[in-house]
């Protein structure tokens, strides 16, 4: 099996093509994406992050160019595109606006069903999926709009982690939530990128929740990938970044400041604690930790 | 007696039948200054979007009562110059839209106060010079970008000259600039007109622009005080499911170990001060 899992080459899309008000969204974008890795896409409003996911499962033609999924066009046999959008799962941003069914089991069963699976299997999928959210079982058998705005979220994404998708992308999935709600919905993610050893794909505006779960980071500006690294080498690049009119995690900021000014610390630290690791030595030196 | 001002309120909604009646907030005593600029802050459920609530009479308490400028919002007629008086903007931008023209959604709440019209064109331009919109009059109010559909919202309640605004939690679905361009409107409403703030959020990054904090949980006030006050107070805050700034966190940590770095550090400026003040030793 190959590294790459996903690929685009030279993709580009166009928006009102042909008419006065014409914008390319995505601009001739070559990107490889590894198998198994936990992907971080940012970019400002209006970069084209969220018209490139969609390329990827096919929701979206190419106006030219090719995206590949195993080393294959996904838009070979284009009558058969949704079987792709079985291996490459999207959860929307406010997926809860997407629950419709009677109750819970149901809503996360339609994804399965419509994979023309056996019923066994889909019980044992639809169990899984809660699970791995994060949803009580006797939430199932209740209608999806009773359910807190926290469960809902949950149900929807349990909704395509039930059709067991080689790639899960996932847009913006903590807009809204508070950050207890924030907190343990990363850790699910991340719990569940480990136990499925699968591909996940995390579009954020949050780059504090980026540096948290993210393997690489993919940063889109204006239609163009304009960098695609680890992401501590993405994060070191504060200057960069911020005339792109994104930030670096907060911490990171002070950090980058204190390099800066001379101080021999790294960069591209993305958390307290790797803070912690790199400044206790040097203020330990100067007399200062007990 | 504050301007807005909550003396014991406890309240609890309706239950589902069979169900206990759950209390959303316990004998809850606020008051807030005309002026002020005030941040509520509390996770999901810790009664901050009801008490708000309470302020514009959409809400009335269990027991307790609630003032608004002196007039009890329990009086039923008084509830059209408390509502006069206090504006509401609620999360969801597409929610507030009534008319597809921005100029004429702007319009509506005048319209319906019975403004003489000459007032009412004064008054929406007004409005949304104020927030920074007077360009877009004409545009459709549908295709602006959420952060722009707010300040709509924003202009359309500022058109109907309330003295207090409260917002909530205005930005949990905007992207990064819409944020910027919606707390920024809010500040400057603050600053320049004098406008009471009353910000429901759980972004203390937000929270660290009001003049003051009031931290909620489990319907009732944790804590009360400046912004410095409130987040120096860290294990408190994590202990009730709360962010700190990571600037916050970081000194905070090493003062732990022993450091000795100045409590209320609130960002990136501050801590990287702070803390060349010891590595230049």
């Amino acid at each position: 099996m190959s590294e790459i899992i996903l690929e685009t080459r030279d993709l580009t899309y166009l928006y009102g093509k042909d008419t006065p008000f014409q914008k390319t969204a995505v601009d001739g974008v070559s990107v490889s994406i590894r198998r198994g890795e936990f992907l971080g896409v940012i970019g400002h409003t209006g970069s084209g992050k969220s018209t490139l996911i969609q390329q990827f499962n096919g929701l979206l033609r190419p106006a030219s160019g090719q995206v590949l999924l195993d080393g294959k066009d996904i838009w070979d046999e284009p009558r058969k595109i949704r079987a792709v959008r079985f291996r490459v799962g999207m959860v929307f941003q406010y997926p809860e606006h997407q629950l419709f069914e009677e109750t819970v089991r149901q809503d996360i069963s339609f994804g399965p069903r419509n994979m023309e699976l056996s019923e066994e299997e889909i019980a044992k999928r639809v169990a899984s999926a809660a699970e791995f959210t994060g949803l009580k079982p006797e939430l199932l058998d209740k209608s999806p709009f009773e359910l807190s705005g926290g469960e809902k979220r949950r149900a929807a994404i349990a909704g395509v982690i039930a059709m067991d998708p080689d790639v899960l992308i996932l847009d913006e999935p903590t807009a809204g939530l508070d950050p207890q709600g924030r907190d343990q919905l990363l850790d699910q993610i991340v719990s569940y990128h480990r136990r499925r050893h699968n591909t996940v794909i995390l579009v954020s505006h949050s780059m504090e929740d980026i540096a948290r779960v993210a393997d690489r980071a993919l940063v889109m500006n204006s239609g163009k990938a304009v960098m695609l690294d680890r992401i501590d080498r993405v994060f070191s690049r504060r200057a960069e970044l911020e005339s792109m009119g994104l930030r670096v995690p907060q911490i990171t900021k002070i950090m980058s400041l204190l390099r800066e000014k001379g101080y021999p610390v790294n960069a591209g630290v993305l958390t307290v604690d790797q803070a912690l690791d790199d400044l206790i030595p040097l203020l330990r030196k100067r007399g200062c930790i007990r | 007696m504050e301007y807005l001002q909550a003396d014991h309120v406890t309240f609890s909604y309706e239950p589902d039948e069979g169900d206990a009646p759950k209390e959303v907030l316990s004998d809850v005593t606020l008051g807030i200054k005309k002026g002020q600029f005030v941040a509520l802050l509390g996770h999901n459920g810790s009664g901050k979007s009801t008490l708000a609530k309470h302020f514009n009479a959409m809400l009335l308490p269990s027991s307790g009562k609630v003032y608004v400028d002196g007039m009890d919002t329990s009086d039923e007629s008084l509830k059209y110059e408390i509502r006069r008086r206090v504006g509401l903007v609620l999360q969801n931008p597409d929610n507030q839209l009534v008319a597809s023209i921005v100029e004429e959604d702007v319009a509506f709440g005048p319209e319906n106060l019975g403004v003489p019209p000459a007032e009412i064109r004064r008054r929406v331009d007004d409005a949304l010079k104020a927030v920074d919109m007077y360009e877009f009059r004409t545009h459709a109010s549908y295709k602006l970008s959420g952060g722009q559909k707010q300040r709509i919202a924003i202009a359309g309640i500022i058109a109907m000259l309330p003295d207090c605004l409260v917002l909530d939690e205005p930005t949990a679905m905007l992207d990064p600039r819409g944020r910027t361009e919606v707390l920024g409107t809010v500040q400057r409403l603050n600053r320049e007109k004098g406008m009471t703030v009353v910000l429901i959020t759980h972004y203390m990054d937000e929270a660290v622009l009001a003049d003051r904090v009031v931290v909620m949980d489990s319907g009732r006030i944790l804590t009360d005080g400046t912004p410095r006050e409130v987040f120096s107070q860290v294990e408190l805050l994590k202990r009730h499911s709360l962010d700190v700034p990571q600037a916050t966190e970081l000194i905070y940590r090493l003062k732990a170990d022993g450091c000795p770095l100045p409590d209320g550090v609130l960002n990136e400026q501050e801590c990287v001060a702070a803390l060349e003040l010891l590595l230049k030793r």
